[in-house]
């Protein structure tokens, strides 16, 4: 990866424009607009159509200025909208500070948006944040001259089953059309109807199903849109707020979370300029109720060895019943994506000091040599690479094994905004799905598999960013071919994980080739420096296994027991497998947040603080850290620091830190590895031919979809999009299958039922979502993207297997899978 | 006094199907277009900036320097789009003149269409006049057939398409820019500026956007010459015009006479109020235009001569009212389809209008406030110049002329209705007698 330096940012010089506001003197870059220009002198001119991040659209006239000289020696004989007029050398404005008739000119607008405004503040979400109440105080008269009876709407109108509207409320400000049009690309929210009967309104049948729809509730100035989940459920003013890092994906979205009373009632986007700017998406604003579900684990539980049940046991306990059983045991360690910086660095201490091996991996999905090799030498340690302002200033930005509206919501966006501003997006995928179409994506279509052949006929320069998305490490040969052509043409590659805790466990240590900082295991300098630092003898030297190692090492007996932590078995490559494993191994610890399927295989399962009960750091696919700080305490919830140090302890191995700031501040002392990088040998392309009668199998999961960490977020979860298959007329034809109706995929395994669209994919390729709608496709079929598969028409025929998964009845049924003559679905 | 009239748009209305090619060509038509594309189009251009003509859609912007602004060095392609969205209330000049002479607009259409080098002009008209888009249809086709349009007209290697467009009943789309969102198939509403249309208009274009009357007097700029044009109207706004004329007038219609006439002249043409009728009030240029009264008889029906008595030529549509007509109710009128029309997109305009529509009905049933009166002064003065666009402007021009000149009639409607004042039964609107057929 290419590496530059922090805060070395291209500095242009800006032309300024020196003109006078409220007889002050102001210079201010070229192009700025009045109402911004003024902010600087410490004026805040009343607006609600304004937004900074928004084109001007001058609609609600509540900025407007007196402007008794444009710069050209002429007073502009009408009050200007500040919000849509760029300053001009000399130019001299009066606003209502100054200005008679300027503050006349918004106390009659504010007047007239009052005139229709339903006055229920008391009730109203809004009230107490509101930009109109708030200006309607500073900037409006006390009173309205207005007696007649307001104008009535029935509502409010569902926009989608996530976002109601009150179009009494509605000061017309479009903010949210134009949200939707220019931000999101979603412009399934309009304006209707004219004059005082104009309202915002969606097409019939054609809800707001935007993933980006929540930023409109926020924006919004007024109590217009409201979150059905949040509404009419606290006041502003009774609210904590808390900054805090999404734990959704690994683009380190800024948040504000409120609480009240112990609970988190809603979060909002934060306002980071590098990151998000101010938009997050729909999954880190409405899905957080996961943590707080009944199947939370309060207390540890040990299970009882005479009635084979998990029975609540104190902490002492349960710390020293895992330390007994992992106690002189081969034990692998197996991570997942919720784990911050610190805990994946404890997870990664832990197998080392305390369990005294290099298998572990934090990788809960397919791995392959190339990847681990991939990360080893070109990610681990290397801290900052390619930012997201890197993406506005690129010629060319080719996505490769990455659907970034599904699986980086922030990185979409910000992709967007570099579009708008002359970024080219060239997309390697089997179609150009709706998102690709948004960033005007040039589609390289690729069957699964292909993209290291396509990756090796793409010639890119200097300027250029190639963003590898995970999937692209199980291609064969797809991640070296990405490093080959950012090699040949100089231009910078950066490795886009799906999770938060994704590429802090990468430098936090927990591959098994890598200690924390991309120190190579293999490299004896590094394990003498880490030794040292770690106070402790020798650290194990052999490359530990990778996740399907240490799976198949638990299922054969090599190792005999298992540390898991925010794992869910059904994204291993295979879960019946992992199931097995587990079932097989004589030892299971689980620290965990919630019962997952590894409860029922673990001896000891230990309750974990999520993201809101703890500090920690999320390090973005740039290698940014994001720190947040706890959001709520809660007594007993510990991190999984706190959990493993006490198993280390009772082991008689103690890891010298037992906090988060602790870890945090031992992993800063280790700083990064500045030596040798253990090579990279690149792997060739090699495309698997699929079995005659199959079709090759492509996936990934929706951003909105039935993972775990959007439990409970209902009317969230409605807003998702259809789970469909997706191929093209021929392959749909091939198979015997109706584009409309229902089609089979399946495998030895297993099988499930889509209703099949018609797309442009290519011949013999089929697109289905991983996990949507009650099918995950790896729990059913056992594979992932790239694995051969059978489509088939669905016969409508009561002796269709009952293992199969059919959109009407999303449930499995294992008598079914079981006559089928395999294992199928999670429990 | 017929001697004031000077029939030069309306000279062939009187012509046997004067709406068909034949009919047009037998009084001259196309003659001018023979000449223009023998015209470099700069020449054209500079013709028509000579010639003084103005907008006659109601600024009164020159036409000429208009299309002068177009940059000629902009790789885009040009627009020529006609404004033919004529639905200013009392306007009624640029419809009769597509029905009675629609090559009359093609003519000018094509001949401003090799000024500005525009390979494509649409027509936008009035969705409601369903009569006048056929008859423009019609005439489009009649003219591709004969070569005035399309490839290579008359051998100039000048080529144009004329789109007709059908308006879909919004007066906001008769605002330019409004009507550039509605012609891309947009919801019409006004747009910012800048971008002005002759840099970035239809389709981000370099678009020149024109009245039917304006563009419709360009074969006669380019047959009789800008010295004839000239010989015609005021100093600052030369030429003839087609004035409307409605109300208590004996003979309402259209009246061709050049520029800086008088009402009076006018009045006279059209034989006089009605039996009984006395002037109350009149716009000069349609409801957005303050209203004036008999005093202004003998103001010259210009752009100068209007706007020294504090209003607007406008559209030049002159609606009469005579002792019988209540100013309350007129202007109520008016403003209900002002409210009815806003589109929506600043507030000033959007709830501005319904608010003052609210006051006026009061008024009118007699059950005015003490303060009324000063709160719709105060109101239009939020609006005016306040609002995104000019609609809401003139939204303000009748309530706050109506209060300037009868401001007793307001007083009265604290207490007494309209009705009452003014028994709608003794209009002459209902009079069988004195209104010539």
């Amino acid at each position: 990866m290419t590496v530059t330096e922090p805060g070395a940012t291209d500095v242009t010089p800006v032309e300024l424009v020196t003109l006078t506001i409220d007889d002050v003197e102001v210079s201010v870059p070229k192009g700025t607009l009045v109402i911004r220009a003024a902010e600087l002198i410490g004026t805040e001119i009343p607006r609600f159509c304004d937004h900074p991040l928004l084109e001007p659209v001058g609609a609600c006239r509540q900025c407007l200025v007196e402007v008794p000289d444009a710069g050209n020696g002429r007073g502009m004989p009408k009050p200007q909208a500040s919000c849509t007029l760029e300053v001009a050398p000399g130019m001299v404005v009066k606003t209502q500070v100054t200005s008679a008739t300027a503050d006349k000119a918004q106390r009659g607008n504010l007047e007239f948006l009052l005139a229709n405004h339903p006055l229920d503040c008391p009730v109203c979400d809004k009230g107490g944040e509101c930009p109109l109440q708030n200006q309607a105080l500073s900037h409006g008269n006390g009173e309205s001259r207005f007696i007649e009876s307001k104008r009535l709407f029935a509502k409010p109108v569902n926009v989608s089953e996530n976002v109601l509207l009150d179009r009494e409320r509605c000061v017309l400000c479009q903010r949210c059309t134009r949200f939707s049009e220019e931000i999101a690309g979603d412009p399934f929210i309009a304006l209707l109807e004219r004059g005082a009967q104009q309202q915002i309104g969606i097409a019939d049948g054609e809800p707001f199903h935007s993933y980006f729809s929540g930023n409109t509730i926020q924006i919004c100035p007024v109590g217009a849109l409201t979150s059905a989940d949040y509404r009419f459920r606290s006041r502003p003013f009774d609210l904590v707020s808390v900054p805090s890092v999404a734990e959704h994906d690994a683009c380190g979205a800024a948040i504000r979370v409120d609480h009240r009373r112990d609970k988190v009632m809603r979060r909002l986007a934060g306002d980071d300029p590098e990151v998000n700017e101010e938009w997050i998406t729909d999954k880190d604003r409405f899905a957080f109720t996961w943590s707080t579900r009944e199947d939370r684990l309060r207390t540890p539980l040990v299970r009882d060895p005479e009635t084979g049940e998990l029975q609540p046991m104190s902490w002492p306990g349960a710390l020293a019943v895992a330390a007994r059983g992992l106690a002189g045991t081969r034990a692998g360690v197996l991570t997942g994506g919720r784990l911050t910086l610190e805990d994946a660095y404890a997870y990664a201490k832990f197998a080392r000091v305390a369990l005294g091996t290099n298998d572990i991996d934090f990788r809960s999905r397919p791995v392959t040599d190339e990847e681990t090799a991939f990360l080893t030498h070109y990610v681990a340690g290397t801290g900052r690479g390619v930012t997201y302002r890197d993406l506005d200033q690129a010629g060319t930005v080719v996505l490769v094994g990455l659907e970034p509206e599904d699986e980086a919501g922030t990185l979409f966006l910000r992709l967007r905004k570099a579009v708008k501003n002359g970024t080219r997006v060239i997309a390697l995928a089997s179609h150009l799905t709706r998102g690709l179409h948004k960033l005007d994506a040039e589609l390289v279509t690729v069957a699964p598999g292909g993209e290291a052949e396509a990756l090796a006929q793409l010639s890119l320069t200097g300027t250029d960013v190639v963003l590898a998305g995970e999937r692209l490490g199980q291609v064969a040969g797809g991640l070296s071919a990405a490093a080959d052509l950012a090699r040949r043409s100089g231009a910078r590659l950066a490795w886009v994980p799906r999770r938060a805790g994704d590429r802090g466990a990468l430098d936090a240590g927990c591959l098994p080739t890598l200690f924390p900082g991309g120190r190579p295991v293999a490299e004896a300098e590094a394990r003498a420096d880490l030794a040292a630092a770690w106070g402790i003898d020798q650290l194990p030297d052999a490359k530990g296994r990778d996740t399907s190692g240490i799976v198949a090492a638990l299922a054969s007996g090599e190792l005999t027991s298992a540390v898991v932590g925010g794992v869910e078995l059904a994204d291993l490559p295979d879960p019946a497998a992992a199931r097995a494993a587990l079932e097989a191994a004589g030892f299971v610890v689980s620290l965990e947040v919630r019962a997952s399927d590894v409860s029922p295989y673990a001896d000891v399962v230990l309750p974990v603080a999520p993201a809101v009960e703890k500090s920690g750091t999320f390090v973005t696919w740039e290698g940014r850290r994001r720190p947040f700080d706890t959001v709520l305490e809660v007594s007993g919830s510990l991190p999984d620091v706190r959990v493993l140090a006490g198993i280390a302890e009772e082991l008689g191995a103690p890891l010298g830190i037992r906090t988060v700031a602790a870890a945090r501040r031992e992993l800063d002392e280790l700083g990064a590895w500045d030596g040798a990088r253990a090579p990279f040998e690149a792997q060739p392309a090699a495309v698997a031919a699929a079995p005659a009668g199959t079709v090759v199998l492509d996936t990934w999961k929706q951003l909105i979809d039935d993972g775990r960490l959007q439990d409970g977020a209902d009317t969230y979860r409605l807003t998702a999009r259809p789970a469909r298959l997706k191929a093209n007329a021929a392959t749909l034809a091939a198979a015997g299958v109706e584009p409309g109706e229902s089609a089979r995929l399946s495998t030895e395994r297993g099988a499930a039922e889509f209703i099949a669209d018609v797309a442009d994919l290519p011949d013999g390729v089929v697109w289905v979502p991983a996990n949507s709608e009650g099918v995950n496709v790896r729990s059913v079929l056992a594979a992932g993207p790239g694995d051969p598969v059978t489509l088939q028409p669905v016969e409508w025929d009561v002796r269709t297997p009952e293992s199969t998964i059919s959109p009407s009845k999303r449930h499995t049924q294992r008598e079914g899978a079981q006559r089928e003559g395999g294992v199928t679905g999670d429990e | 006094m017929t001697d004031t009239l000077t029939p030069v748009l309306t000279d062939n209305w009187d012509e046997d199907r004067a709406w068909t090619l034949a009919a047009y060509e037998r009084r001259g038509g196309y003659e001018a277009l023979k000449q223009a594309v023998r015209i470099d189009p700069d020449d054209l251009i500079a013709l028509v900036k000579d010639s003084g003509l103005r907008g006659r859609g109601g600024a009164g912007f020159p036409t000429g320097m208009k299309w002068s602004f177009i940059p000629q060095d902009n790789p885009q392609p040009k627009y020529l789009v006609v404004n033919a969205d004529e639905s200013e209330p009392g306007t009624c000049k640029d419809i009769p003149l597509m029905m009675a002479s629609p090559h009359t607009l093609v003519e000018g259409v094509i001949i401003a269409s090799r000024a500005i080098r525009a390979e494509k002009a649409f027509i936008y008209v009035r969705g409601e006049v369903l009569h006048v888009v056929r008859r423009l249809r019609a005439a489009v086709r009649e003219a591709y057939d004969a070569g005035y349009l399309g490839e290579d007209i008359l051998g100039s290697g000048t080529r144009l398409d004329i789109v007709v467009h059908a308006g879909a009943g919004a007066y906001i789309c008769g605002e330019e820019t409004a009507l550039l969102d509605s012609l891309e198939g947009r919801r019409g509403q006004p747009r910012l500026r800048p971008p002005f249309p002759a840099v970035a208009g239809l389709y981000a274009s370099p678009t020149v956007i024109n009245n039917v009357e304006s563009i419709a007097s360009v074969p006669a700029i380019v047959r009789g010459g800008v010295e004839w044009f000239g010989s015609m109207g005021s100093e600052k706004s030369k030429g003839f015009t087609i004035y409307s004329l409605s109300g208590h007038v004996r003979r309402p219609g259209q009246y061709e006479a050049p520029l800086g006439i008088t009402l009076r002249e006018l009045l006279d043409l059209g034989g006089g109020m009605r039996e009984g009728s006395e002037l109350k009030f009149w716009t000069p240029g349609g409801s957005s235009t303050p209203i004036l009264t008999a005093e202004h008889l003998d103001v010259p029906l210009d752009y100068e001569g209007v706007s020294a008595v504090g209003s607007m030529l406008g559209t030049k549509a002159l609606q009469v009212f005579d002792q019988t007509t209540s100013v309350i109710r007129a202007v109520l009128r008016w403003t209900e389809f002002y409210k009815h029309e806003s589109c929506g997109k600043c507030t000033p305009c959007r709830e501005g209008t319904w608010w003052m529509v609210q006051i006026l009905r009061r008024l009118d049933k007699g059950e005015g406030q003490p303060g009324d009166i000063e709160l719709l002064q105060d109101l239009c003065s939020n609006i005016l110049g306040r609002s995104f666009c000019a609609l809401g402007d003139g939204a303000t021009s009748p309530i706050t002329s109506a209060i300037e000149y009868f401001r007793e009639e307001f007083e009265a409607a604290m207490t007494t209705p309209s009705w009452e004042l003014f028994p709608p039964a003794a209009s002459t609107l209902f009079a069988k007698e004195g209104v010539a057929s």
